[in-house]
């Protein structure tokens, strides 16, 4: 049972941490422009798509990881400069049917491209057994990605905390008039955060891959998931959306585990088979709900 | 947009065409369309319901497909418990949809702009998530119905009827949404979208006209899914998830928020150019991407805006 919980915990860990880079680029584009992106999840996807067809190609997991991040980067950045940032001040409706469109093409392009069928992405052959830690066995590869997660975290923290851009950023995301008038550059500042969250975005995108499949419509499952990690974690704030993800991550990744056999053991077998799944898939939601009922501004509100 | 005489009749003129169309269609042989059609008004219904709670409300839902899903849902789970009668389901998918929308809109509407958009989200995956996990309720496959309901005395496994009965249900659907916004509590509602303040010291309920704003906007959807599981032959997940929200909030946009015929003429716009585009591509929602990019840059008003502007 312990060996159970504690490698469940470490998955959620790992979950939580990917999400994280889902999450950060949202937050901030979410604070700082006041911008609903829907279309974050296709960089998810396009970085997924543009790893595992590198990696393919150069048969090494690391050029498609680099591959990825740069070249969603620069899709992000070109988005941003053609498109989104005409809509920062249009209203969300605007935005929602926009980012929704982009959606649509981003699908459709991925299957123009790539076909229907999802791609095959294997973690690199070092990584690909278990190994193992503190006396139980886990997957290398995901002991890898928690590795990578906070790393990022670590990169970000002091990108936005110790830096003079992250003090851009932090200014914009609290008041982005006082920001301009004080002379900071919001319009470039902006599309490098893009291109920054694309990257990252991208990156989730191919470090997931081999764990879950690189198809069309991945970026659907786990955009809305960065939704519920940035609202929790205060719109905006990345330092929010650290603890957000990891939250949202353990929090569902056990329930999915413990819900059932905890229920099995206060509830009818019956019962348990039917409510498990369904109170598991759920608790996040629920968490996002209660927060936005009781705290709507999150753990860690960026705006003044 | 003034209520003039030429609108009424170009309004006659156009139910009457409507009420033509299967027949013509069956006149050429073109049966399938009538199917089509029968969706596209089924679409047309939900958003209209949506550009209610959107439009005239001012609330940015992003959780309309519960209500949709709900509707349907209801159908097909009472005619899995032997209850085939329209004149028992429909109510019934109405009342659920209703209610679900009482609580969900109770919880929700404490918040507001943003985070409105969320938590309507929120509560609609929790109910696309528990239904997914239920049993009873087929899971991942949906719900299939044995055969579609009975509306005695009118035969619905005729496609034709079931047109002609969504027809007249949407058409009397656009007339009691248009006699609400015309109504005390409508001119209440629109006051409340241009100035909530002032509604509130002016001494009106504001949340419950906003609650009732949601609720009728929802039944309405409950209705349109109650249409699609007969039309579709099942209620299906996908119904539910956030996607189709998602997609009945860009018919709304498209059409034009807060125009009496926006949720209709966005549905029919956008159904009917993925149906043109899927005969010459496989890759119709790229192009349809494209459309809807070219909307927002240049139509900020959706279509109906665009109409407008030229008269």
């Amino acid at each position: 049972m312990t060996q159970l919980i504690l490698e469940q915990a470490l998955n959620g860990l790992q979950f939580g941490l990917m999400l994280f880079l889902l999450a950060a680029g949202l937050t901030l584009v979410f604070g700082i422009m006041d911008m609903v992106n829907l279309s974050h999840g296709s960089l998810y996807m396009g970085g997924a798509y543009f790893g595992a067809a590198a990696a393919q190609a150069s048969d090494s997991f690391l050029v498609g990881v680099v591959v990825a991040m740069l070249g969603m980067a620069a899709v992000g950045a070109i988005l941003e400069m053609l498109l989104l940032r005409r809509l920062y001040l249009r209203d969300h409706l605007a935005q929602v049917l926009a980012t929704f469109a982009l959606i649509l093409i981003a699908n459709d392009a991925v299957r123009m491209i790539w076909g229907p069928q999802p791609l095959p992405l294997n973690p690199p052959a070092i990584l690909a057994g278990p190994v193992e830690l503190f006396g139980f066995i886990y997957p290398a590869y995901r002991l890898l990605i928690i590795g990578v997660g906070l790393a990022v975290a670590i990169f970000l923290y002091l990108l936005i905390n110790h830096t003079r851009a992250g003090m851009w950023v932090r200014a914009g995301a609290s008041n982005r008039e006082m920001a301009e008038t004080l002379g900071v550059n919001v319009r470039q500042l902006f599309t490098i955060i893009f291109a920054l969250g694309a990257a990252l975005a991208a990156a989730a995108g191919v470090l997931l891959g081999p764990l879950l499949a690189v198809q069309v419509g991945m970026g659907e499952n786990i955009l809305i998931l960065a939704f519920v990690v940035i609202v929790i974690g205060g719109i905006g704030s990345v330092r929010g959306a650290l603890l957000g993800s990891l939250l949202v991550g353990i929090v569902d990744t056990l329930g999915r585990a413990l819900l059932p056999t905890l229920l099995r053991a206060t509830a009818s077998p019956e019962v348990a088979a039917h409510l498990g799944p369904a109170l598991a898939s759920i608790m996040i939601y629920l968490l996002m709900a209660g927060m936005l009922f009781w705290r709507p501004q999150g753990l860690f509100p960026a705006r003044t | 947009m003034k209520p003039s005489h030429s609108g009424t009749l170009a309004e006659t003129a156009l139910l009457i065409a409507a009420v033509a169309l299967p027949l013509l269609l069956q006149a050429f042989g073109e049966d399938y369309y009538i199917g089509f059609a029968t969706r596209l008004l089924i679409f047309a219904l939900a958003a209209t319901g949506l550009n209610f709670i959107v439009g005239y409300g001012g609330m940015v839902a992003f959780g309309h497909a519960a209500f949709f899903g709900i509707g349907a849902y209801a159908v097909a789970l009472l005619m899995n418990a032997g209850i085939f009668s329209a004149w028992i389901t429909w109510p019934v998918a109405v009342a659920a949809a209703a209610l679900a929308a009482l609580l969900i809109g109770a919880a929700s509407l404490r918040t507001r702009g943003v985070y409105f958009i969320m938590i309507t989200l929120a509560f609609a995956q929790m109910i696309y998530y528990s239904v997914v996990s239920l049993e009873f309720a087929g899971g991942d496959d949906g719900l299939p119905l044995e055969q579609r309901s009975t509306l005695v005395p009118l035969d619905l496994a005729d496609d034709a009827t079931l047109y002609w009965v969504t027809l007249g249900l949407l058409a009397a659907s656009l007339m009691a949404l248009k006699r609400l916004a015309a109504s005390r509590y409508g001119r209440a509602l629109t006051g409340l979208r241009q100035n909530e303040t002032r509604m509130e010291a002016l001494g009106y309920p504001v949340q419950q006209i906003k609650l009732v704003c949601f609720v009728v906007g929802s039944a309405v959807a409950g209705l349109a899914g109650a249409l699609l599981a007969n039309q579709n032959g099942m209620a299906s997940p996908s119904q539910l998830y956030w996607t189709q929200s998602g997609m009945l909030l860009v018919m709304v946009i498209l059409g034009g928020v807060g125009q009496r015929f926006g949720g209709m003429l966005g549905a029919i716009a956008l159904l009917g150019l993925e149906e043109v585009l899927g005969r010459i591509t496989e890759h119709s929602h790229f192009y349809v991407g494209l459309a809807l990019l070219a909307v927002v840059l240049y139509a900020p008003r959706g279509l109906a805006g665009l109409w407008g502007r030229q008269k």
